[in-house]
């Protein structure tokens, strides 16, 4: 009986198998479209390495493949942090020819490990030539963008509490438990934050803060999603911390349609100034193609198109702000600012020292 | 006892060939194919990039070999610290998903009811969830402000561990579920006839029938927590660092390979003692299944004369975890998707047809839903291939020691990509695909690693729910086939497969599982042209502003909707009826 019952069992099962197999078989993602020509090949393709927030407008890249005749092809392996580490381990084989999106916290690094060629741009200005990190030319820049404390205006004009503006205010009790930032080991802005600590308090100084700022209720989380979307009492969250670790440029996006007034606001004076630069790869197989993306990375196009695509702010000071930009996320004029070179020396002993710290 | 033998008579003239005789030579090479090709694979792409790696952690500055590292990283007090929670997290997570998860097991698999399948299919879901929604659902339930805020326990060890059980209940369910749903119900019954308590006959009969797949999945789930990453990072606040997140940090962060290879060696110990662990608890208990008969599992009935303590138990336990364990966290992502900045709508999920707000993808939503959806077709059918053969041969009992042992060792095998981090395979396969095995050929940019590096993740959880199942086959089976002149290809097609089909369909779901939700190695090689649904989601939770909140969530809530459903059209590759045999 048995038998006769699994020898129907198979014979019904073939049709269950061969109906799922087939159409999955004619979607498989293996072979359904044309490799991009390697980089090897050195002819029409261009091959940039950035980090994983990397987007542009398909116009201006369509524009640029259209004016120089490059396929532009991107390759995108992590954030910022992983991003240069991943370009020293290859550097004996580039993933790339050119790479776009090593930060002022990784710009020394890059450089001292031999990842990067010498190229001057003469699309550089005064601008690109003002956030320089070495005399070589190794880097140059093509966004800033600040990381500076929000805060939700709408709690403070409820609780009644006069809103913080400096760093110092916020080892104030009147600012207890209030605010989330997060965790320099694990972030981005969360290491950029600890830089500011140590560009206004000196490296003598920001121990003792850390300790303040611990003792006065300072949340500490891993990432910025979870600060910003749970921990943050803003619009789009529904946490309890008026203050969190954001950037200048958050605020537009949280003004309603039709408002006029931004429900959030960057402190100017907490602001850690990260500069994004792009730089040609030493042995790219195509570094013409290279250098003229670093080229077209300064053109006005890609400078105007940067706020909207990937929220910071061009390098070149002559593009115009979006309106929105301009009106609710003003760069601020004087943010903090530390040597690359002193970034690099002691980036790894400072977020050692900061995890004693803050978390023991 | 049911016995299965080949339906078509064999040929004649074979059947009077004594036992054996089928020529050995050919066996051994078909058996060793059937070895090989899994090795090759794993080798190629797991061991190769691997072993690079940490070659590269414990070379010096000189070339030779350097194992400063050792003592320095061993010496630190933190590193003791990372390890000792990371077992404790790991422990605590395991038997939580154990003693929650088979209640579940026995009222989805064991009893019939209505919506059965729908809540199969849903419990799975928190599995392929990305860990950044994870993070921000679970934290939005476990925060000050949300509704289990009053527990204060975000950011501890018990905020982690109730995420580690959300994750792997689904492991423990349909591993010891399709195994329990096999089970012939009659043992424990003529206990129960012969005067024992309910759970005197559970704990005497049933509860050794299922060791092998409880241990099957208690090793699984034990591994996933151990090298759980996401949701450390995001739920452990910062106090509960553990080898895996530690591991991430020395490499992508502080670019230390050698305190990372270290910590990487330590890990590999780790998992492989608990591999051995494992291992024993499951060939002490390992014997003949007794199938079920043609009759599909008892309805629940939890009132009337019908109705069972124990029922009423798996209910009572299966409501609260489903209740507060999966639907809060995944209820609270449901409805915040439905939050727009204009009020409450659909808005989100027409969203999904567009690249974002401000230009923040790419590609649309549905593009990177598309793209998940063939990488996963790939992923499965490498890792169904790879991972049946690795089963069907760690299924046999050679009666040569050597080859017994050799037949422990690959399963055993299989299983370390589970308990290496993601990272370490990723960064690998940066340092050697550039020209592997010295060819001209960089496989780094190559579409075609995505799902081969998915393949990996997936391949033990396929080995594990097909391989208690083909062990049940009573080997008596095989041999009165042999004697009876089947071949071994007959052997295997009328005696096996029948077997091995029912959990060829949980095998199918959580490969593509796996797939659909795999972020870890899929951010290392990501082409941003083409990126997953996991990476889109983690782009758009990256952005300010309610409008790419809400098209994440909405995104994330289709995610595991396409999840449910993969699930639910896995379970019908088994056959209608719900008899087994």
């Amino acid at each position: 009986m048995a038998r006769i019952a699994t020898h129907h069992r198979t014979r019904r099962l073939a049709p269950y198998a061969a109906l799922a197999v087939l159409p999955l078989a004619a979607c498989s993602a293996i072979g359904a479209d044309p490799e991009p020509a390697a980089s090897g090949d050195g002819a029409g393709t261009v091959v940039l390495v950035t980090h994983d927030s990397f987007a542009l407008s398909d116009d201006v890249v369509a524009a640029f493949e259209a004016e120089t005749g490059l396929t532009l092809e991107t390759r995108a392996p992590g954030d910022g942090g992983a991003l240069v580490n991943q370009l020293i381990l290859t550097k004996d084989a580039p993933l790339g020819d050119v790479v776009y999106g090593i930060d002022t916290t990784f710009a020394s690094r890059a450089i001292a490990e031999g990842v990067l060629e010498p190229y001057e741009s003469p699309a550089a200005g005064a601008d690109v030539a003002a956030h320089a990190v070495d005399d070589g030319h190794h880097l140059t820049a093509v966004d800033v963008g600040d990381v500076c404390v929000n805060v939700d205006h709408e709690w403070f004009a409820e609780a009644g509490v006069p809103e913080p503006t400096t760093l110092a205010d916020l080892t104030d009790p009147a600012y207890r438990d209030l605010l989330v930032v997060t965790n320099p080991a694990t972030s981005s802005p969360g290491l950029a934050f600890l830089l500011a600590t140590v560009a206004e308090l000196g490296e003598d100084g920001w121990e003792q803060y850390w300790t303040a700022l611990r003792d006065n209720g300072v949340k500490v989380v891993s990432g910025w999603s979870d600060a910003y979307y749970v921990d943050f009492s803003g619009p789009s969250s529904e946490g309890e911390r008026p203050l969190v670790l954001s950037y200048a440029s958050s605020p537009p996006s949280e003004v309603a349609e039709g408002a006029t007034q931004a429900p959030t606001g960057a402190l100017l004076d907490t602001c850690f100034r990260q500069v994004e630069y792009a730089g040609v790869l030493a042995g790219a197989a195509n570094p013409d193609g290279a250098r003229q993306v670093v080229d077209w990375l300064l053109s006005q196009d890609v400078q105007a198109d940067l706020p909207g695509s990937m929220y910071v702010y061009p390098v070149d000071t002559s593009v115009p702000l979006p309106d929105a930009w301009a009106q609710h996320a003003p760069l601020p004029a004087e943010p903090l600012t530390l040597d690359p070179a002193l970034i690099s020396e002691h980036r790894d002993a400072w977020i050692e020292r900061w995890t004693e710290i803050v978390i023991g | 006892m049911s016995a299965t033998l080949p339906a078509e008579p064999a040929t004649p003239p074979r059947a009077l060939v004594a036992p054996g005789a089928w020529p050995v030579a050919r066996r051994w090479v078909g058996w060793g194919l059937a070895a090989g090709l899994p090795l090759l694979f794993l080798g190629v792409f797991f061991a190769y990039p691997v072993l690079a790696l940490l070659r590269l952690g414990f070379v010096g500055d000189t070339g030779g070999p350097d194992l400063s590292g050792v003592a320095d990283v061993l010496g630190r007090a933190r590193t003791w610290r990372i390890i000792g929670t990371t077992l404790g997290q790991s422990v605590v997570g395991t038997a939580l998903s154990l003693v929650l998860g088979l209640p579940v097991a026995f009222l989805l698999h064991r009893r019939e009811f209505r919506g059965r399948r729908a809540l199969r299919a849903f419990v799975v879901v928190p599995f392929v969830l990305p860990t950044v929604v994870v993070g921000v659902a679970f934290r939005s339930v476990l925060a000050d402000s949300g509704p289990l805020g009053f527990l204060g326990i975000d950011g501890t060890f018990a905020g982690v561990v109730a995420a580690l059980v959300f994750f792997n209940l689904a492991v423990v369910v349909r591993t010891v579920g399709g195994f329990w749903a096999g089970l012939d119900p009659r043992a424990e019954q003529a206990a129960r006839a012969l005067g024992a308590s309910p759970w005197r006959a559970f704990r005497h009969v049933t509860l050794p029938a299922l060791t092998p797949a409880i241990a099957s999945a208690a090793a699984i789930v034990f591994l996933f927590c151990a090298t759980a990453f996401g949701v450390v990072l995001v739920l452990g606040g910062t106090g509960y660092g553990t080898v895996e997140t530690e591991i991430w940090v020395q490499t992508t962060q502080f670019l230390d390979l050698r305190a990372a290879a270290v910590l990487s060696v330590v890990q590999i110990a780790v998992v492989a003692g608990c591999l051995l662990l494992a291992g024993r608890a499951r060939s002490s208990r390992e014997r003949a299944l007794q199938l079920l008969p043609d009759a599909g599992p008892p309805r629940l009935a939890l009132r009337g004369p019908a109705r069972r303590r124990g029922d009423v138990l798996a209910v009572a336990v299966t409501a609260v975890v489903v209740g507060v364990l999966l639907v809060l966290p995944l209820a609270t992502v449901v409805v915040r998707s439905l939050r727009t900045p204009t009020g409450w709508g659909l808005g989100n999920y027409v969203a999904l047809g567009t690249t974002g707000g401000a230009n923040a993808l790419s590609v649309t939503v549905w593009e990177a839903a598309l793209t998940s959806v063939r990488i996963a077709v790939d992923a499965t059918v490498i890792a169904v291939v790879v991972g049946g053969l690795v089963a069907l041969v760690a299924s046999r009992r050679p009666r040569a020691p050597g080859a017994r042992r050799a037949v422990r060792v690959l399963d055993a095998l299989f299983m370390l990509p589970l308990g290496v981090s993601a990272v370490t395979v990723g960064f690998g396969f940066l340092v050697t695909f550039d020209r592997p095995f010295g060819l001209d050929l960089d496989l780094r940019s190559s579409a075609a690693l995505i799902p081969v590096a998915q393949a990996v993740v997936a391949t033990p959880l396929v080995v594990r729910s097909v391989l208690p199942v083909l062990r049940a086959v009573d080997t008596r089976l095989h041999e009165a086939a042999g004697v009876l002149g089947a071949t071994p290809a007959q052997v295997l097609r009328h005696v096996d497969w029948p077997v091995a089909a029912r959990s060829l369909g949980v095998a199918v779901g959580f490969a593509f599982a796996v797939s659909l939700g795999e972020f870890g190695a899929t951010s290392f090689l990501a082409r941003p042209e083409r990126p997953t649904l996991p990476v889109v989601i983690f782009r758009l939770l990256g952005r300010p502003g309610a409008e790419n909140l809400g098209m994440a969530l909405a995104a994330a809530v289709l995610l595991g909707l396409m999840t449910a459903l993969v699930m639910g059209l896995a379970e019908r590759l088994r056959p209608a009826g719900g008899t087994e045999l």
